[in-house]
């Protein structure tokens, strides 16, 4: 990805959010959607082409949970500690994740590989507990499902589909 | 599609009961249902029923409720009752077709209770003789029709609503009729529906606006994400309805950023409402105009709260602010607005189709109408469930839901998530009322209702939930923010074994400080788990202090 297509792409964001009212955060998803996190660069860009000072848009990302200021790795690992995934053994998965990728929550594999975290709810707690793997949603997971699930090869690629 | 008018919706609504003449196969396509692996379910029947040439058709739906046994599907033959399965898996993907390929019976392995077993439908009678105990308003259409499909919708005499009230209502009188029908809100609070919608219209400014609360927050509820994905069309009906009710042009659907589905199919809803002419310039042919937008919250709790919510959608910082001003006069860019739940919305075509009587005569008191509950935790169907109000918890926890799962017995019942509070099993007979709920300690919340047995640890719950309300505090009022974090420490002490009497009475000092003096819901609500959990399980909090009080004190 060359520099102007990255400036191309931030310009087509700022672009369709500017003239819209309360819209920063939109913008902001907008970003974080397209490089999986809201690297500086892009934020100093997008504010200057939305006229809004960088103090307000740091203020805005360092507010809600769901933004991230740093690169997550391919795989984002969630583990969902809503109260009736908490009550199903989340934080005993939580452990068991963090034992087989050697992170803490919130860290990223030293290659960049895995990134893990804990989610609020992702709302499917008819089907506790459940992890996310970027986009795709476990169900009913055990220890040895998810160790199976992180270890197995090529995940990677069926992941980001 | 074309654009359409109030003429065109009374002719549709006339040539509805032409019965489907095309057999139909239907798969839960929702979060929970993809989860479960419903999309190569939904390729392997597809692929099947082209293979052997079939004219049957198959279609994606919504949640059906019965979470726990995704994917779901739905064989629904002409002339004969439809047959829902559970589990399925691709494989058995197989007998299925091949059984309505011969036209023969369909297969007895993997059948599940369908929609018409497990509840009645608004029209129908609430069952008082042993029929099915759910009762669907809100969710009536929720795993019945394809949510991005809007012909289905209008099929079930969608937006029917809306033209009867653009044509022969007035604003004044919609809200009479949501007078009478009682209906509350059900974001938590029950504050009566139609005093808001008065309020907000009589307030002055420059515009009205109005918002659809979307940012589903209670961490194990999710209601609202099932209805915005399962029929975003009767959430937008009603959003619509409420902007000509207080003479607003725009809108905003403000939704969880966790919900990418629900995101999707409310946009695609807004998409083919605006070319049928149904949103946007002279709706239907009147000279009512309405646009809505969809805004995205980005993970913070608080932003449920009315005044927080503002803040969000203005584009800042979630934080709340004192009210009064009340967002009815003074909301988003210091407007008039008027911010409804989804749930709420989503009632609102129902009643204004049959009628506020109609409405009124379904609950208990002032508690009229359904409620929707995601029951879950240690019961045997985990999922969702509509009732009307006035069912008692057992019939939802053990009649509905069949009970523990585990074998050990059901200590507790949790509602109202992180506001709310725990009501012990021996209250279960108690009916599913705003008031009799917070009678016990407890509020009706958002729908979360979690079910705990004889081996949780109510203590170790108590931190969950405070624990979780500390993280969220937005930090702004000192009584939430400070209360808070000391009142977790002092509940760490107790859970290490180190706690003492003087620890459990500051905690009830504390709680009652942070009821009173935070500034917003959040810090208000946040003390009730503990303080509910101490009110029937003192014992449990006991039984791990230190043994000698005064040796945990400091020296």
């Amino acid at each position: 990805m060359s520099p102007t297509e990255t400036e191309d792409e931030i310009a087509t964001i700022a672009k369709r959010w500017k003239n819209k009212r309360g819209s920063l955060i939109m913008a902001l998803h907008g970003l974080q959607d397209r490089y999986g996190y809201v690297p500086r660069e892009a934020a100093m860009s997008l504010g200057e082409q939305m006229d809004v000072p960088l103090a307000r848009i740091y203020e805005v990302l360092t507010f809600y949970n769901y933004f991230r200021l740093e690169s997550p790795g391919n795989q984002v690992v969630s583990v969902c500690m809503g109260t009736a995934c908490y009550l199903k053994g989340a934080p005993q998965l939580l452990d068991r994740a963090s034992e087989s990728l050697g992170i803490k929550p919130g860290e990223t594999t030293p290659d960049g590989e895995f990134h893990l975290q804990v989610v609020r709810c992702v709302g499917c707690c008819g089907l506790a507990p459940v992890v996310t793997v970027n986009a795709k949603l476990l169900a009913k997971v055990t220890g040895e499902s998810l160790e199976a699930h992180l270890l197995k090869p090529g995940t990677a690629e069926d992941v980001k589909a | 599609m074309p654009r359409l008018t109030i003429a065109d919706l009374a002719a549709r609504h006339r040539e509805q009961t032409a019965a489907s003449s095309q057999p139909t196969i239907r798969v839960g396509m929702s979060t929970c249902g993809m989860a479960a692996g419903a999309e190569p379910v939904f390729e392997a029947l597809a692929s099947e029923v082209k293979s052997r040439g079939l004219d049957w058709r198959v279609a994606r739906t919504g949640c059906a409720g019965m979470c726990s046994m995704e994917p779901l599907v739905e064989v629904a033959p002409v002339g004969r009752p439809a047959v829902m399965y559970g589990d399925v898996t691709p494989e058995f993907t197989q007998t299925l077709v091949a059984a309505c390929a011969d036209g023969g019976p369909l297969p007895t392995e993997r059948r599940v209770p369908g929609i018409a077993e497990l509840a009645r439908i608004a029209g129908e009678p609430v069952a008082t003789d042993g029929g099915p105990l759910q009762y669907r308003i809100v969710m009536r259409n929720c795993g019945v029709i394809d949510p991005e499909e809007i012909e289905e919708y209008l099929d079930r005499d969608g937006y029917q609503a809306l033209a009867k009230v653009l044509s022969t209502m007035t604003p004044e009188q919609v809200i009479e009729e949501l007078k009478v029908s009682g209906l509350r809100g059900r974001g938590g609070a029950g504050f009566p529906a139609w005093l808001k919608w008065h309020l907000t219209r009589e307030s002055k400014g420059e515009e009205h606006l109005i918002v659809c609360n979307g940012d589903e927050g209670d961490p194990g509820a999710y209601m609202d994400r099932s209805v915005l994905e399962g029929d975003p069309h009767a959430v937008l009906e009603g959003i619509i309805i409420g902007g000509y009710v207080i003479g607003a042009k725009n809108g905003f659907f403000y939704i969880r950023a966790e919900y990418p589905l629900a995101i999707q199919r409310i946009e695609k809803a807004i998409r083919q409402a605006r070319a049928a002419g149904l949103l946007g310039n002279n709706i239907l042919g009147t000279d009512f105009s309405f646009n809505v937008e969809v805004r995205l919250g980005a993970g913070a709790f608080v932003c449920g709260e009315e005044t927080a919510l503002i803040a969000s959608v203005e584009g800042r910082r979630g934080t709340p602010s004192p009210r009064p001003p009340y967002p009815s006069v003074k909301g988003l860019w210091g407007q008039p607005t008027m911010i409804n739940n989804v749930e709420s919305l989503a009632n609102m075509a129902n009643i204004m189709l049959r009628g506020g009587a109609w409405f009124a005569g379904i609950g208990m008191g002032k508690s009229t109408g359904t409620k929707v509950f995601a029951v879950t935790g240690k019961v045997k169907h985990a999922g969702l469930v509509e009732i009307p109000m006035g069912m008692t918890l057992r019939d939802v926890v053990e009649g509905i839901c069949g009970g523990s799962a585990t074998g050990s017995p059901i200590k507790a019942v949790q509602t109202g998530g992180p506001s709310g509070g725990l009501i012990p099993a021996r209250e279960l007979d108690t009916p599913i009322t705003y008031e009799h709920l917070q009678k016990l300690g407890s509020y009706m919340g958002s729908g979360g209702m979690i079910v705990m047995d004889e081996t949780d640890d109510l203590v170790e719950l108590s931190r969950f939930y405070l624990g979780f309300c500390v993280d969220e505090s937005c930090g702004k009022c000192a009584p939430c923010r400070i209360g808070g974090t000391q009142m977790l420490r002092l509940l760490d002490k107790i859970a290490a074994g180190k706690g003492t009497e003087e620890d459990i009475a500051t905690i009830k000092r504390i709680a009652r400080a942070m009821q009173k003096a935070s500034l917003c819901g959040l810090g208000q609500g946040a003390p009730s788990p503990i303080l509910s959990a101490l009110r029937y399980f003192e014992p449990e909090f006991r039984g791990r202090l230190v043994s000698d009080s005064n040796s945990g004190c400091h020296p």
